[in-house]
């Protein structure tokens, strides 16, 4: 493996990049009297190699931070910084591909297609970015080692426990070499056991291939976990720890 | 997304839901199946059509009467007698105009007519074959170079100067002869009663035997030598004036004629007071009525693939809501617009892929068996008619206007599919 390269050249980046930045961003939903403010004002910079946490009660606006640092959505005002560049000035078919090459997602929800393989599950992001069949099949099989789920890669999803699913998704996010992967409660339907397991996959992930991680969550020892730990309460930032 | 994926994408995503596929597919068959048939039965009836006009006489050829408003419906004034008009009293009493030797050279004159050919109309006693029965017959002097539907033997040499026949294939056993085949080459008499009323006796050679059919035939065809040597016995002892009286003629022109050379010539003709029409003008209401009943026939099919495509319409939107989730997360992942767009087109296309191959192929398995059945019985008394005919091209046709009947039933679903918020999609419970 090749971990000790990357990690040496993450480590490079991680002094100098700022790999994801929120300035001053504003997210309010509605018109007139219902205008609702989901975000305000909020500003922070992530550097690469960074876990961080953001932390909050439900609808405190974590999600849609985390929507929008995933460039799933655009900001009312402000912007979002990806290594430098103004997301909200890039086309609708190079966020596209820079969503495709450059994130990974996990969710808590899993959606993986019960009735596909395993395989063709995990492969879909290559599938998309329009790797050939053979080069994504062997890509699949490395990253389903790496989450010790290569005996399962020809069952149908469906037939996997909540752990495997766990891991089959985050295999999901891993087969194109992402440089940032966004979990939103990745443990919140795992017991605590298998999500332990989970836990420990995404932060070897972030230590020896120096992914930078961005988990929303109100799990407090996962977040403990984290590198970094930002609070959002009622739109805004209350709290940044590291 | 690569294409092949696109498409492999899109047949697995069909098959995630096979009954209502198969369903959909069922209700598409019905239209492809309603359609191949009506269409079938057009290609059918129209190839032979075709081959019993061909019957009829060439293409090359104006039948030209004097144009005459006091027969058939007409709005006009009845037209003021004209002592140098000459007319002829038909079966039930009406009379026409006739054309007499100076129309004959008036049409001979108009620019582009090669050649005038008046009808020399001869009604024959009685036809005998070698058995020596004699038969009633009607004579018709061949159009030009018809193309016959002939059982065997050769179309008639109109140039040449031996008197040819060619005889209906229900006449061969009657004149003695074992088939048709063996009936080209004998000789047959007609015999004809001039004004004294003597009769005599007139042999031609057999040179073919036409087929029985819907338009034409029933008589005897010859050519244009044995005609004159009838037309001429039995008009002995006729005044001049009398004898050189035509219903029609036959207008030659050039075969490679354009259509807008052919109706200059008409416009000449009738500018000169004379109707022209060619073979094709005679009986373009038969084959009017024809086509408008093969319209209605596909009208049905058209209905019923209307009906089929909201079956499609629906079985997609009901395919977007289910996977909406997975909609919006290729969308996060990357996928754009067009490509889900793609995606769900793609499907409903197959979806009219399939039920239009079914519906094709059953269709023809229809054809086939109805075809052996129909030509031993109920229309046995039509010799050479396939009922139905399916050439490549128009199998193709409906399959495309079927496919694209699908890709635009598929395109509101797959808008639906490809405006989807990937944020509003996961979140949705």
């Amino acid at each position: 493996m090749t971990i000790t390269t990357d990690s040496a050249k993450v480590k490079a980046m991680a002094a100098t990049t700022n790999i994801i930045a929120s300035e001053r961003v504003t997210k309010t939903y509605g018109k007139g009297e219902n205008r609702f403010t989901a975000l305000d004002n909020v500003s922070f910079k992530v550097k690469a190699g960074e876990s961080v946490a953001i932390i909050g009660k439900s609808g405190s606006g974590k999600s849609t931070l985390m929507h929008l640092l995933a460039l799933m959505d655009k900001p009312t005002s402000g912007t979002i910084m990806i290594e430098g560049n103004d997301a909200g000035q890039l086309s609708g078919s190079k966020l596209d591909k820079l969503r495709n090459q450059t994130f990974g997602f996990v969710f808590q929800q899993f959606f993986l297609n019960g009735n596909a393989s395993v395989l063709e599950n995990v492969i879909l992001p290559l599938k998309i970015a329009g790797v050939g069949s053979r080069a994504r099949k062997q890509r699949g099989m490395e990253v389903l080692r790496d989450v010790e789920l290569e005996d399962k890669a020809k069952n149908k999803a469906n037939d996997l426990s909540g752990g495997q699913k766990q891991r089959a998704v985050i295999a999901r996010a891993l087969v194109n070499d992402p440089q940032i992967i966004f979990a939103d409660e990745p443990t919140g339907n795992l017991d605590s056991a298998t999500g332990k397991k989970v836990e420990d996959i995404l932060f070897k992930l972030n230590q020896e291939k120096g992914i930078t991680l961005i988990i929303v969550t109100h799990d407090e020892d996962l977040a403990k976990r984290c590198s970094r730990r930002i609070q959002i309460k009622d739109g805004k930032l209350v709290g940044d720890k590291r | 997304m690569r294409l092949i994926d696109i498409l492999t994408t899109a047949s697995t995503n069909m098959l995630r839901s096979k009954l209502r596929t198969s369903l959909t597919i069922i209700a598409i068959f019905v239209g492809a199946l309603t359609l191949t048939l009506t269409n079938g039965i057009g290609a059918g009836i129209s190839s032979y059509v075709d081959r019993q006009l061909g019957n009829l006489g060439a293409n090359d050829v104006l039948i030209v009467q004097v144009a005459d408003q006091n027969t058939g419906i007409s709005s006009d004034a009845p037209k003021a007698y004209d002592p140098n008009r000459k007319t002829t009293t038909s079966g039930a009493g009406f009379s026409r105009a006739v054309l007499t030797q100076a129309d004959i050279t008036k049409i001979a004159a108009q620019p582009g007519v090669i050649k005038v050919q008046p009808e020399q109309s001869v009604s024959p006693d009685y036809i005998a074959g070698p058995n020596g029965s004699k038969y009633q017959v009607t004579v018709s002097q061949n159009i030009g170079a018809a193309h016959l539907d002939l059982a065997a033997g050769n179309n008639i040499n109109d140039a040449s100067t031996q008197n040819q026949i060619i005889i209906p294939v229900s006449y061969v056993s009657s004149l003695g002869f074992a088939d048709a085949g063996a009936a080209v080459g004998k000789p047959v008499t007609l015999a004809v009663t001039d004004a004294f009323g003597l009769t005599t006796l007139h042999t031609g050679t057999i040179v073919g035997v036409q087929q029985k059919g819907l338009i034409g035939g029933g008589g005897v065809i010859i050519n244009t030598s044995f005609n004159n040597e009838l037309y001429n016995a039995q008009t002995v002892g006729l005044p001049i004036a009398t004898k050189q009286q035509y219903a029609y003629a036959l207008a030659y022109f050039d075969p490679a004629a354009t259509t807008s050379q052919v109706d200059a010539i008409k416009a000449g003709l009738k500018s000169d007071g004379f109707t022209a029409q060619t073979v094709q003008d005679t009986i373009g209401v038969f084959k009017s009525v024809i086509s408008g009943i093969i319209g209605v026939l596909d009208a049905f099919g058209i209905i019923a693939l209307l009906a089929a495509s909201f079956g499609i319409v629906n079985t997609l939107l009901m395919s977007v809501q289910e996977r909406t989730k997975e909609i919006g997360l290729m969308k996060a992942m990357g996928m754009n617009s067009r490509r889900v767009f793609m995606l769900f087109s793609l499907e409903a296309v197959m979806i009219g892929f399939w039920g239009s191959l079914i519906g094709v192929v059953v269709a023809e398995i229809i054809g086939h068996l109805a075809d052996s059945i129909v030509s031993k019985g109920l229309l046995s008394g039509l010799p050479g008619l396939q009922l139905l005919a399916f050439p490549a091209a128009n199998v193709a046709k409906v399959m495309l206007l079927i496919m694209g009947i699908a890709f635009l039933a598929g395109t509101l679903p797959a808008w639906r599919a490809a405006r989807q918020n990937p944020i509003d999609a996961l979140r949705y419970e």
